[in-house]
């Protein structure tokens, strides 16, 4: 009945049964908040069953940002560590502990902070750049968010009732295999990561549809803001590279639990097979992550030197160069494994062909910025961060590049150094410039410019510091994934220094909480228009808040850069007009009900209750089946409803 | 064209369709069976056989020929396959490869030796 | 609810092209699926290769089926398409048998495997001959399931414009699946004897 479910499965180390009380108290503290405040049936109703891609945004950075505090908890552990608890007589970090923490930190890292953002920020700002209400299959949007909910419940979970993987962020077998890795660890591993994943791929086929079938009439592909661009290839990759990941953790888990031998060391079985599918899926997913990140960049380069983009067709042309060619050098992740030199020389030389469009794209942007009137709010400090943080990390990537120095690096914390300041300097600079670029666009009111100031400061300070120790450590020969390095080589003091990176990083983080909290309380005098920076795109011709079908009117676009022309030309959107009736699909929690069953299959299969996992499955069935037979999912907005609703939103009330 | 001849000419499209993939299913099948090739030369042609009733299926039975512009499916489609080819084309290089420098054994020497070092003690 | 003919034709393109964008997930994810058949194909440690479990004639005739299956199929939407409903319930009935009679040997095929005692377990290639050949055949269950509930709302309800709607994106996933089945065809079973 309870499989291998027991009492044995709560913590008995004092640093996890710490993180599962703060958790905890936490997650009362809210529960607490909503009931005392009575806002449980406001939450259901505008976010939870919402389908409205606005919310369905909101949703998502949320759980980024719970997960992206909890990704820093971990990173604190291993910084402290490295560099204090190792040189104690014992560290109250065990060394399976250690390992637990920073396969957890990946994980967490790259699946729930990186994607939730980013696809919390698709939400937000496709469908309204290319002038459409909705995304082209609302209920669906639903369920991949709830998808990935589940995952991220899942992960969480591992910290208060079993463990987690000790495998690193991709599990690689043999260490990865049952008789290794017994436990529940890599089984939540992949159980999260497969829900999540599903989520993802769904919503790639949701968002590819969307960019082909919902954009407004006379919106060409080559009039779509390169944001939309950059989207459209990084959901192409989503599409055809996620099946690769669902794939090779389906193997896994039935060489875990069917006695299957497709990564065994015997019987035929082939660990490297493994290492060579999970890499073809890896490599795309970076760039998944990167693209979407260059599309707020070429957003916001613009506006913030208040000159039209440079080069659109060839910020097009890598786009797409990006997309194809990320498919094309996955071996570089694994050039000690033994392909031979043949082999290793035609994916080091792609690796560095992919490093051209990227660079094509950044020296657009600077062209964009010459003679620009450049004004350097925050947007465009984060994007001069990217600029200086990204290129680095770049060029120490083009020397991972080659096979003969990567010999030397590979697994060493020089690589560890290159692709933090890669996924820091591009996708988390590139979200943090969203997040203050567009903030006011859904809440009428800037975030607090000197506040931001300093979080950037301390942010690109202490990444310097606690990633070029980590780029000289490499280069010396520091392995990656140890808890403590011999005194005797005298590295102490780098990791100290890294370590005091991390507290400048957190000081960062730390004002950055305390900037939207400030300006959430002076929202009164940081109050601006709906088109606070004279924007250039569709999203800026809305009010604010923006209603929930997004256009009243859908006038046939003319241009690129659509909203700048209709200020030229002296268009006054917010003009009213002969409103018509409008269709928007009703609330429903059966996004909810997915997951939850969904989670129940996971929960199941770690925990070897199968009949908790067949009653997850014939859950999840009856549920599609349910969906596939529901009428009365949409309700009308009717024109006069629609007439109330724009009158209170531009003032005419 | 009225009605009744669309439905004839798609009518004839799929028993088209059907009676060509048969075809070639049987002519690979033979082919094998009897042993008219063999090695390499047969697997490339039974590959061959395989694509082209892939084609034939996606015109006759999937009608990818009949998209009006834009022809998205059809675009997808040709992705899709120039990524599938370079994944599978790509690992099976690879692999190759890394068995090749695996002192060139056969997976049935392979497991031997990876059971007498298991049972050394690895 | 009153649906325009725009607003009708409009949801049945949308969701042809995102269920077709599916379609091409699925085919990396048998794609992934082929290659590891082929990599660990040679990893048959003590046990059987593919020559000595492969029984062509019941594989023959399983394609067979399937491809007419996939006929009756596309049969069936064409007669939706010319309002010839009674023709078009024949036809489904059809590719519902023949799909049933498909999979019914498949899983002969497996039950006597494993009785023989080569199940999954005991290689490398049995493993990814059960996973990749099962893979294809819970695609037909799932396709099964489906149609019988399509089959039902039919009876039911009669040819709404939705109901059209999920015929037409049921056939593309059947034809799919016999595309898919001309390369387990070709690469497992012909090229299993070469």
């Amino acid at each position: 009945m309870w499989g291998r479910l027991s009492l044995d499965a709560l913590p008995d180390d004092i640093v996890t049964i710490g993180g599962v009380v703060l958790g905890a108290v936490a997650l009362l503290l809210v529960v607490g908040l909503l009931t005392y405040f009575k806002k449980w049936r406001w939450l259901w109703k505008n976010y939870l069953t919402s389908l409205d891609p606005k919310k369905i945004g909101i949703m998502y950075i949320v759980v980024a940002v719970i997960m992206l505090l909890r990704g820093l908890a971990d990173v604190a552990m291993l910084r402290a560590q490295q560099a204090v608890f190792a040189t104690m007589e014992s560290s109250p970090i065990s060394a399976d502990l250690f390992q637990q923490v920073f396969s957890a930190h990946g994980t967490i890292m790259i699946f729930f902070v990186a994607m939730g953002v980013l696809f919390g920020i698709i939400n937000l700002i496709l469908p309204l750049q290319i002038g459409s209400r909705d995304v082209a299959f609302p209920l669906l949007n639903s369920i991949s968010f709830w998808l990935f909910a589940a995952g991220m419940v899942l992960i969480n979970l591992s910290l208060a009732v079993g463990e987690f993987s000790t495998a690193g962020w991709l599990a690689y077998p043999p260490l990865s295999t049952l008789e290794y890795s017994p436990g529940t660890g890599i089984d939540y591993w992949i159980w999260a990561l497969q829900i999540a994943g599903i989520g993802t791929t769904l919503s790639g086929v949701n968002f590819i549809a969307t960019i082909l079938t919902m954009r407004r009439k006379g919106m060409t592909l080559m009039k779509m803001p390169i944001f939309v661009w950059s989207i459209l290839g990084s959901m192409a990759l989503v599409v055809f590279a996620f099946p690769i990941l669902t794939a090779t953790l389906g193997l896994l888990t039935l060489d875990r639990t069917l006695d299957t031998n497709f990564f065994t060391s015997t019987l035929g079985g082939n660990p490297m097979m493994y290492i060579n599918m999970i890499w073809a899926w890896g490599h795309p997913e970076v760039y998944i992550l990167i693209l979407p990140a260059f599309g707020i960049f070429s957003e916001i380069v613009p506006i913030f030197a208040r000159k039209k983009l440079f080069g659109y067709a060839s910020m097009v042309i890598a786009i797409i160069a990006i997309t194809i060619l990320s498919f094309t050098v996955w071996l570089h992740h694994f050039f000690t494994m033994g392909a031979g030199a043949n082999v290793n020389a035609f994916f080091g030389i792609m690796t560095m062909i992919i490093a051209v469009p990227t660079g094509v794209k950044v020296f657009n942007w600077l062209f964009t910025m010459y003679r620009g009137r450049i004004s350097f709010t925050n947007p465009m400090l984060w994007f001069m961060g990217f600029v200086a943080t990204f290129t680095l990390g770049g060029l120490t990537g083009v020397m991972l590049a080659v096979p003969g120095i990567d010999f030397q690096m590979h697994n060493t914390l020089f690589l560890v150094a290159h692709f933090h300041n890669m996924i820091i300097g591009g996708v988390l600079f590139g979200a943090f410039a969203a997040l203050e670029y567009w903030f006011p666009k859904f809440t009428g009111f800037k975030l607090h410019e000197g506040l931001g100031k300093i979080a950037f400061w301390n942010w690109i300070v202490g990444f310097m510091l606690a990633f070029i120790p980590l780029y000289i450590l490499g280069m010396m020969g520091a392995a990656r994934r140890l808890d403590s390095y011999d005194p005797s080589l005298g590295w102490q003091g780098l990791f100290v220094v890294a370590g005091i990176g991390v507290v400048v990083i957190l000081l960062g983080v730390f004002f950055q909480v305390v900037q939207v909290a400030y300006s959430v309380w002076k929202r009164k005098e940081l109050a601006v228009g709906p088109d606070p920076w004279d924007g250039r795109t569709l999203e800026w011709a809305t009010p604010t808040p923006i209603p929930e079908y997004n256009f009243a009117k859908m006038t046939p676009v003319t241009s690129r850069d659509e909203f700048w022309e209709l200020k030229r030309k002296k268009v006054d959107i917010s003009k009213p007009g002969t409103y018509e009736a409008i269709k928007v699909p009703k609330n429903t929690p059966l996004g909810i009900w997915v997951a939850a069953a969904a989670f129940l299959v996971g929960f199941g299969i770690i925990w070897y209750m199968w009949w908790l996992a067949l009653l997850g499955f014939v859950l999840t069935v009856g549920l599609i089946i349910y969906i596939t037979l529901r009428e009365d999912t949409e309700e009308t907005l009717s024109a006069a409803k629609i007439k109330s609703i724009e009158d209170k939103a531009w003032g005419r009330a | 064209m009225t009605n009744e001849q669309a439905y004839k000419k798609s009518l004839g499209k799929y028993a088209i369709g059907f009676i060509v993939s048969l075809i070639l299913t049987f002519a690979a099948y033979f082919i094998v069976t009897e042993s008219y090739l063999e090695g390499m030369v047969a697997m490339v042609v039974i590959g061959a056989l395989a694509f082209v009733q892939m084609i034939v299926q996606l015109i006759f039975f999937l009608h990818l020929d009949e998209e009006s512009r834009p022809r998205i499916k059809l675009f997808a489609f040709a992705s899709m396959s120039l990524i599938l080819l370079i994944i599978v084309v790509g690992s099976l290089w690879i692999m190759s490869h890394l068995n090749y420098n695996m002192m060139e054994m056969s997976p049935a020497e392979k497991t031997e030796y990876m059971m007498e070092q298991k049972g050394g003690g690895f | 609810m009153i649906e325009t003919k725009i607003e009708i034709a409009e949801k049945k393109h949308r969701s042809t092209i995102g269920f077709w964008l599916y379609l091409m997930t699925d085919s990396l994810l048998f794609a992934s699926l082929f290659a590891v058949y082929i990599v660990l194909k040679d990893g048959i440690a003590s046990g059987p290769e593919a020559k000595d479990i492969i029984v062509m004639p019941l594989v023959l005739t399983e394609t067979i089926l399937l491809l007419a299956s996939s006929l009756t199929c596309g049969l069936a939407l064409l007669s939706f398409k010319f309002k010839k409903i009674r023709q078009a319930v024949v036809f489904l009935a059809l590719t519902y048998a023949l799909g049933v009679a498909f999979l019914t040997i498949e899983l002969t095929e497996f039950s006597t495997l494993i009785a023989d005692g080569h199940g999954w377990q005991h290689s490398a290639f049995l493993s990814a001959f059960f996973v990749l050949v099962a893979t294809h055949g819970a695609h037909i269950a799932v396709g099964l399931l489906w149609l019988l509930v399509l089959i039902i709302v039919l009876a039911r309800k009669g040819l709404t414009s939705k109901l059209e709607r999920q015929f037409t994106l049921f056939g593309l996933f059947w034809h799919f699946l016999d595309l898919v089945w001309i390369f387990i065809f070709s690469i497992v079973y012909l090229g299993g004897l070469l």
